[in-house]
């Protein structure tokens, strides 16, 4: 009789649903406008996504936490900039002034993201090191730090996002196959990019960086060859902070007013997807895991025609490749990353 | 019978501080034949059934929060809880998207009985049966590929796809989003004065009713514990690897932790459908999700006595303290750090112990009832760190 | 280490120099870009409102008398992101309540709030208990309409008379509660008054209808859509509550170029979205309804609010003098807010079925749905199923910062 019931209501499909479209005309319509925005996105992705993916390239621990150590930067680059005296409005300055207070706003926000990153280390996870505690008390307290953070700075600034922070007004530079490319958009791209390559050249080229390598390659060995491993966790920990406040910037720059207490939540899975999705612990994976993630993310949003679609993808995609393939796309390496 | 008991301290092996505090006690407790634990269990239930009548004045949430429908919502994340300490506690699978089989099960509810719904309506007794099977489905078709990654994988996996019910509920247009169902159905019946018992705004019945159902799953899934199943639970969360060289057939035995654990969450989930009657898109979300995590964690995770303590305390305490209320998730989310770093197996933290025939066994062997040892998938000293 | 780190730090930073200055470099000859209010209609602020002489005032006679424990409550969001609208009426319901007691030392009628937090998943829970409160005769609540949805059965069961001040979706009279009365206009009124001011007043020939996914939001959309009919017909999109990047909305927007963009839902959404529309370009009117009608609106969007106005079934309870400067009293000096005079006006008349002499819940009913007088904010005369028999919509928009109404538009 369930059976019945449940077999006798075809007309669910049948009412031509009005919340799903494979609009494929506005999808090659925007197919440039898509992919330049997404790769403008997925920069962002990206920069959280190395956090992720040095951590557990040393640790093999799910930083959970990670994306809360973003929203700290975020709040931090929020208060920078609003006492420098942005606001919903765009200011009037010269370039330079400009340049210089997001600069200025920038390194306030690595401060404070790398600072609440290395007191997480601190305080969540060392003691858990010291007992060798399993994984799962790892990832567990990492859960805990996400919520306790999310939800002081909820009690702290209350449930509404922080007014919006205008930085300039958005100009159309040029254009490319019809798509017009912001000024804004070539920014973050440009700036995301260059950061990517100097912490890339600084794990493959300097001396730290050899050390963090063989850390992540062989901890014991590496402790045995007078590696402190206590002081590479914290530099790794620094430098995911650094990238998530510098990222923190590039965010606000792009969504004015996405500094809210669970702003970085969703952000944080989804720089997490990109970390999998590229392979996580591996560096360059990151770069590439997140700029294509942004990008189809944009193109799930056009095909399906509501801007939800673009989490829906995001996670799919998350699922998907670590069912079909969870060394990434690149491999999993950052204890073999090419010198 | 030689029941010279002489429990010696120096017997127990001493890895947590609770042994003089509850130990004492829970040993005594183990000591008892089981036809004497019936009896002392018999007017602790008659107690439970009776809190909401007897609305006693300290443990009362009121004026804040009506006292039985806050009753109501403790029976309810016991029952969750006890559903996801399968997969948590007994199997170790790290489950943080346990809310979507929640929401699946209301979904189910919603949609078979509110006259909202695009679906044919039935009555609301049968969605009960019927959230659990399509909750087990949707544990199946999670489950099966997703088992076989590693631990930590999992998790982010399952959480994914707790946000993907979520959004798809928001999205897809027959699931009404935000907008959400009204006027979800109730068991049968009427009272003298032709009201319905079952009424959204008598938590009483409905607590009643979800007591009856926690005890009967309680036994079920006790049992299960104590056959091949639960044994094969407690071999793949203490060394995934050793069980498999062992012969244990560890994907199908993940699988099926998943799914009961699965449809448990989905039987919650019909009957908090029910007894709210109504149903949207904004109560699944991440945070709730850890919320029934930190239930099991708090009270300990693999004890079913500890899970249920640990639910009631993470349900109660924003409904007896409503200006902790808008603080519950910070709570919560420095308990499960503290927990982690202090007191990992929880407030009452499981035990190893001989599963099947345990009492005969130790009567037979050492002349006394078990000595138990403490063991908890948070405080394995091995592993970890790689 | 410190070398390297500080040489990452100072590559980023340059990094950012130059492409800002890059850029920048096209941004000077670009004129101010967005602003452009040369084509926006200009209507002016309206600073008196007529008031009935013989409005129902709260203070009453003063010779009222009732029983020490009679009790109003008041049920809606008092926390959480729906805060202010609850608190804009719970500060009429105090000022009303403070004044009849005032004058009738014989009748003190009690007040206790209790906080939804504006979720229909709370909601019942609380309002089970205001129910389960024998001394309780009247309720002012709930101001949002998915809550009230998800209360109004257990309202009815109690019997308990709950007037909304604010609560606007059209079908929460069409399920045969005798119990819901609401003190403002449904949906079915401000959609198409918003309809008839975009046309109108505003001159819109082609207008884009931005929905959120609530009960509120989907059902003023198709009350204005129904209304607006071809001049909407081909610019349709959808938010959800939340979101907070509108990218593929505002692209949608600037191509379609309407001169108004009339977005359903609430200011938590509907600011970024103006603010987005804004620094893309878009010149037109950005038209919200009362749940975008908010200071919180301006304060999120920033200048880019100086394109909104807004439609609301609120009267503007800060140009009724007498009622504004004792509000003050109550609010710790804030304005009257969206709603404000709605809840006075609520309180009133539950106020006045006391003084008439119902002791029970069953006699409030009964005065409630025979009421008929006029208010500060309109008439009040129910039909059965808790509708007004007269309403009324104003305009409003924002001036200088401040919201700032424009007169009744229907």
């Amino acid at each position: 009789m369930l059976v019945t019931h449940l077999l006798a209501r075809g007309q669910v499909l049948a009412q031509g649903p009005d919340w799903i479209s494979f609009d494929v005309g506005a999808f090659v319509d925007q197919f440039w406008s898509n992919t330049f925005d997404g790769l403008t996105y997925g920069a962002i992705y990206a920069l959280i996504a190395m956090g992720y993916t040095m951590v557990y390239g040393v640790l093999q621990l799910i930083n959970f936490a990670h994306s809360e150590v973003f929203i700290v930067g975020a709040y931090a680059l929020f208060f920078t900039l609003a006492a420098l005296g942005f606001g919903p409005s765009a200011p009037n300055l010269n370039v330079f002034a400009l340049v210089g207070d997001l600069v200025l706003a920038m390194l306030v926000a690595m401060l404070a993201a790398g600072a609440i990153a290395i007191l997480l280390e601190r305080v969540a996870y060392r003691p858990l090191r010291r007992r060798k505690a399993p994984r799962l008390a790892f990832l567990i307290t990492a859960i805990g730090a996400s919520f306790a953070i999310q939800y002081a700075i909820f009690a702290w600034r209350g449930p509404n996002p922080e007014p919006a922070l205008i930085m300039f007004r958005q100009q159309p530079v040029f254009e490319v196959f019809g798509a017009i490319i912001y000024d804004q958009q070539i920014v973050i791209f440009v700036a995301a990019l260059v950061l990517m390559v100097v912490v890339d050249q600084f794990v493959n080229r300097t001396r730290l960086g050899r050390g963090l390598r063989a850390v992540a390659q062989d901890p014991d060995t590496a402790t045995l060859m007078g590696v402190n491993r206590e002081r590479v966790i914290t530099l790794t920990f620094l430098i995911g902070g650094f990238l998530a406040g510098a990222a923190a910037l590039f965010y606000v720059m792009k969504v004015p007013a996405g500094v809210q207490y669970n702003g970085g939540f969703i952000l944080g899975i989804k720089a997490f997807a990109a970390a999998v999705l590229g392979g996580i612990g591996n560096i360059r994976g990151a770069l590439i895991g997140g700029l294509l993630l942004g990008v189809i993310g944009n193109y799930g949003q056009t095909l399906f025609g509501n801007a939800q679609w673009t989490d829906v993808v995001a996670f799919v995609v998350l699922v998907g490749i670590l069912m079909v393939r969870p060394t990434g796309l690149l491999g999993e390496s950052l204890g073999k990353a090419r010198v | 019978m030689t029941t010279t008991q002489n429990p010696s301290p120096a017997a127990t092996p001493s890895s947590g501080g609770d042994r003089r505090l509850l130990g004492g006690l829970r040993d005594r407790w183990n000591g008892l034949p089981r036809a004497q634990q019936w009896l002392w269990l018999i007017p602790l239930v008659v107690l439970i059934y009776a809190l909401p009548v007897l609305n006693p004045p300290l443990l009362t949430t009121e004026p804040g929060t009506n006292f039985p429908i806050a009753l109501f919502d403790a029976a309810r994340f016991a029952l969750l809880a006890i559903g996801l300490n399968v997969v948590v506690g007994q199997a170790g699978l790290l489950d943080l998207g346990y809310v979507g089989f929640f929401a699946v099960g209301a979904y189910v509810a919603a949609m078979l009985t509110s006259p909202d719904s695009v679906l044919t309506t039935i009555p609301y007794l049968w969605t009960l049966p019927i959230a659990m099977i399509v909750t087990m489905l949707a544990g199946l078709l999670l489950g099966g590929p997703t088992l076989r990654l590693r631990g930590d994988y999992l998790a982010i996996v399952t959480l994914g796809f707790g946000e993907i019910i979520r959004l798809l509920a928001t999205i897809v247009g027959p699931l009404k989003g935000q907008v959400g169902f009204q006027g979800v159905g109730r068991p049968p019946g009427t009272d003298a004065d032709g009201q319905p018992l079952f009424a959204n705004s008598d938590g009483t019945t409905w607590y009643w009713l979800v007591v009856t159902i926690t005890i009967a799953i309680l036994l079920l899934v006790g049992n299960l514990e104590r056959s091949r199943v639960g044994r094969a639970w407690i071999a793949i969360r203490e060394d995934e690897d050793a069980a498999q060289i062992m012969g244990v057939p560890t994907v199908r035995f993940k699988l099926w932790a998943f799914v009961i654990g699965a449809a448990i969450g989905g039987l919650s989930g019909a009957l908090f459908a029910g007894q709210v009657g109504f149903v949207n898109n904004q109560k699944f979300d991440v945070p709730t999700s850890v919320l029934f995590l930190a239930a099991v964690v708090l009270g300990g995770s693999g004890n079913k006595v500890g899970v249920i303590v640990g639910a009631f305390l993470v349900s109660y305490i924003p409904n007896r303290f409503i200006e902790l209320a808008g603080y519950k998730y910070l709570i919560f989310g420095v308990a499960l750090i503290v927990l982690m770093a202090f007191r990992p197996q929880g407030l009452l933290g499981a035990r190893q112990r001989l599963l099947a025939y345990g009492r005969q066994a130790y009567q037979r062997l050492v002349g006394k009832p078990e000595q138990l040892a403490s063991d908890n998938p948070m405080t394995a000293e091995n592993g970890g760190d790689r | 280490m410190l070398r390297s780190r500080r040489a990452a730090v100072l590559a980023g930073g340059v990094a950012l120099t130059l492409a800002l200055a890059g850029c920048a470099a096209n941004q000077e000859p670009a004129p101010g870009g967005g602003g452009g209010a040369g084509n926006r209609p200009d209507i002016p602020a309206v600073t008196t409102l007529p008031v009935p002489a013989d409005a129902a005032n709260p203070a009453g006679n003063g010779q009222a008398a009732c029983a020490p424990t009679t009790t109003l409550a008041y049920a809606g969001a008092l926390t959480g992101s729906n805060a202010q609208l609850g608190v804009n009426i719970v500060n009429g319901v105090q000022l009303a309540v403070n004044q009849h007691n005032q004058n009738n030392p014989n009748c003190q009628v009690q007040l206790k709030k209790f906080d939804t937090e504006g979720t229909p998943d709370r909601a019942p829970g609380i309002v089970t208990q205001v129910a389960s409160e024998k001394d309780t005769i009247g309720v002012i609540g709930l101001p949002f309409s998915g809550e009230s949805k998800a209360t109004g059965a257990i309202f009815q069961q109690a019997g308990l008379t709950h007037l909304s001040p604010s609560a606007t979706n059209p079908d929460l009279t069409k399920n045969g509660w005798t119990t819901f009365f609401r003190a403002l206009a449904n949906d079915n009124v401000q959609g198409p008054a918003a309809a008839k001011f975009m046309t109108g007043k505003l001159g819109a020939t082609k207008v884009c209808v931005i929905q959120d996914d609530s009960d509120y939001g989907t059902g003023l959309a198709k009350a204005t859509n129904d209304a607006l009919g071809p001049v909407a017909a081909d610019c349709q999109d959808k938010v959800t509550t939340g979101q907070k990047d509108f990218a593929a909305v505002v692209s949608k927007v600037v191509a379609a170029q309407p001169q108004v963009v009339f977005y359903a839902g609430y200011y938590a959404e509907g600011a970024p979205l103006d603010q987005q529309l804004s620094t893309r370009g878009f010149q037109g009117v950005f038209l919200g309804p009362d749940g975008v009608k908010d200071p919180e609106f301006v304060k999120l969007a920033g200048d880019a609010s100086s394109n909104a106005f807004f439609t609301c079934p609120c009267t503007p309870g800060e140009l009724v003098p007498q009622f504004a400067d004792a509000y003050k009293g109550v609010s710790g000096g804030s304005a009257p807010g969206t709603y404000s005079l709605e809840g006075y006006d609520s309180a009133t008349i539950l106020l006045k079925a006391i003084d008439s002499g119902a002791k029970d819940r069953a006699a409030v009913q009964n005065y409630v749905k025979s009421y008929d007088a006029p208010g500060f904010s309109k008439q009040f005369k129910w039909d059965p199923s808790g509708e007004l028999a007269t309403t009324k919509v104003f305009g409003y928009k924002v001036e200088n910062g401040q919201i700032v109404p424009v007169g009744e538009i229907g």
